[in-house]
């Protein structure tokens, strides 16, 4: 659906893209993570026809960026990270406006711009002044507006920047209601955990290069190493962390007295743990529950973000 | 068959412009100036006292001072609707979304335009009640005033075409508006005053309607003011061929002189609106 090649944008000695190349299947959604200024936006506005890349290319459903910005409009939906709206002009105007603006009929307007606004919630809106709208209203009713010509691709710059929880989710159920209608969405976020709950997949960029590309759980095993295991004991703590010593690949050991409760680093394989599981049971140990620490992605932001700084 | 003419940026334009207030205080500013005018020339001509008679010769006058004016005015007013066509998107960060939608720069800078200039037709058309106030004493052919409605569109519109070049090639508005007004200082009043320099060389060395001076010629043709005073009056243009030697009616020059204009500012606007885009389409 979405095909990156070798996508490089300098602007003067500045690289903010250095040979971007990414893949992506129709129906996904994908999460574009990365500091300020490493790139996401720049990309983001090459995919919508805003800037023209110094080299390579990126193609949507087949048509190329450069070559037939005309259709790629067709298909995409775009939503940029800072955007103003028209003062004095009411809700289904604006929308109205945009509608028109992408060649559809006066008729088929009418009845496109209620079902939109019940996606977004803004039905009770529809006759307000744009500008009299609240930052998360405003949002959603853009998101409308970048669905008005039901594109297959939905390109969200920071969508989800400088809203309140209540906006936040509101604007995640959407979304998720968009993905079930099979819109393969990018979206770029700051707010991490929240794409690893809606993506596919993610990719990382950092100083315009792609150090990480695919589903949450690979670039958090790949990442990792190592995983943090939570065990729960029923009593006699010090002979199960007795126990835990022994095994060399487990470090950091910690004893949390009041909860009874153990973490540790577990460096080996899954079938490794399986196995030191079996042992504890069998050794009569009275572990009653095992879980996995789940590292989110702010974590795994940070480590990634960090390890390309430090080469 | 609407649907094909139908220019999105064009309806928003003028829905947005009537809704706001400064377009009604701009039209009232505008009919207010011609009010006074007219009531000062009238109440001078008759001596404050509301009575006596007003000879035809008197009302040609009024018509030819407020003819220029009235340019004077559209001049001075179009800058301020069309010097922020574009950077007033960009300013107002609404720019990127239109530019994503499909329609066509072209489609975007001619709705831009024409909006403006329905604006100020619209403006000229309530000034005309006003205008028309010269037939009551005569003096004026309505012919002359078709010829001079149709220059001042002319007018406008190359004007606005200068303002949407400049708002699509500045960032910022305040420095396309400051630019157009430029522009209307060099044709209004640069052009004047070439005029009269070209003149002065032309006559240090010959007589008049000996020679030919092109440039005399040409400064007086593309300046508004002279054009109106050709129309109002065929004297002057008789007067202006004698001065110049280039015996050729005025308005057709400044009819083509105009459209180049227009045509150049369009072409470089339409080209610079998606200016980060290489191609243009």
């Amino acid at each position: 659906m979405i095909e990156i090649r070798d996508l490089t944008k300098r602007y003067g000695s500045f690289t903010a893209l250095d040979h971007l190349n990414l893949s992506l299947e129709e129906g996904i959604v994908f999460g574009f993570v990365g500091a300020n200024g490493a790139g996401k936006s720049t990309t983001f506005s090459i995919l919508a026809t805003l800037l023209s890349p110094t080299s390579g290319d990126a193609l949507i459903n087949g048509k190329s960026v450069i070559k037939e910005p005309k259709e790629v409009r067709k298909q995409i939906g775009y939503m940029p990270d800072f955007f103003g709206v028209y003062d004095q002009l009411k809700v289904d105007e604006y929308l109205d406006f945009y509608g028109a603006s992408y060649g559809i009929g006066a008729t088929e307007r009418k009845v496109l711009i209620p079902q939109l606004l019940e996606l977004v919630n803004l039905t009770n809106k529809r006759f307000d002044y744009v500008d009299l709208l609240s930052r998360g209203m405003k949002q959603r009713l853009c998101l409308a507006r970048a669905l008005i010509h039901d594109p297959k691709v939905l390109i969200l710059d920071e969508p989800a920047s400088g809203l309140d929880p209540r906006a936040r989710v509101e604007m995640r159920d959407i979304l998720r209601n968009l993905k079930s209608m099979g819109k393969t969405i990018l979206i770029s976020s700051h707010i991490l955990p929240e794409l690893a709950e809606m993506c596919d997949e993610i990719g990382v960029i950092d100083n315009g290069k792609l150090i990480a590309h695919g589903n949450v759980a690979t670039i958090q095993a790949q990442l990792q190493g190592e995983k943090r295991i939570v065990i729960k004991v029923a009593e006699r703590l010090s002979e199960v962390r007795a126990f835990l010593e022994e095994d060399p690949l487990i470090s950091s050991i910690d004893v949390m007295d009041n909860r009874l409760e153990i973490a540790f680093n577990y460096r080996g394989t899954d079938a490794q743990q399986v196995t030191l599981l079996k042992t504890a049971i069998l050794a009569d140990l009275p572990i009653y529950a095992l879980s996995e620490e789940e590292k989110d992605l702010e974590d795994v932001f940070m480590a990634i973000t960090k390890g390309a700084d430090n080469q | 068959m609407m649907e094909r003419f139908y220019n999105p940026v064009l309806v928003k334009e003028l829905k947005l412009r009537f809704r706001s207030f400064k377009s009604f205080s701009g039209l009232m500013f505008y009919l207010a100036v011609i009010c006074i005018f007219i009531a000062g020339f009238l109440l001078l001509t008759t001596e404050f006292t509301g009575k006596g008679f007003f000879r035809p010769e008197i009302s040609f006058m009024m018509f030819a001072v407020l003819t220029i004016l009235q340019m004077a005015l559209v001049l001075f007013i179009t800058p301020s609707l069309t010097a922020g066509a574009i950077s007033s998107e960009r300013e107002k960060q609404t720019l990127n979304i239109l530019l994503t939608t499909t329609q066509s720069s072209t489609q975007i800078v001619i709705g831009k335009l024409f909006s403006s200039v329905a604006f100020l037709v619209l403006m000229l058309i309530a000034g005309l009640p006003l205008y028309s106030l010269v037939f009551l004493f005569g003096g004026v052919s309505p012919s002359q005033l078709v010829a001079i409605f149709l220059f001042y569109l002319v007018t406008v519109i190359a004007i606005g075409s200068i303002g949407v070049m400049f708002s699509t090639i500045t960032k910022k508005t305040i420095v396309a508006m400051i630019a157009t007004y430029g522009s209307i200082i060099f044709l209004g009043g640069i052009t004047a005053f070439f005029f009269f320099l070209t003149m002065a060389f032309h006559q240090m060395g010959n007589a008049i309607g000996t020679s030919v001076s092109y440039m005399t010629y040409f400064w007086a043709s593309i300046n508004p003011g002279a054009l109106m005073l050709t129309l109002i009056s065929s004297d002057m243009g008789d007067a202006l061929a004698e001065l110049s030697g280039v015996d050729f009616p005025v308005w057709i020059t400044y009819l083509l002189v105009y459209i180049v204009i227009i045509v150049l500012s369009l072409t470089v606007a339409i080209k610079k609106l998606r200016a980060n885009m290489k191609s243009n389409r």
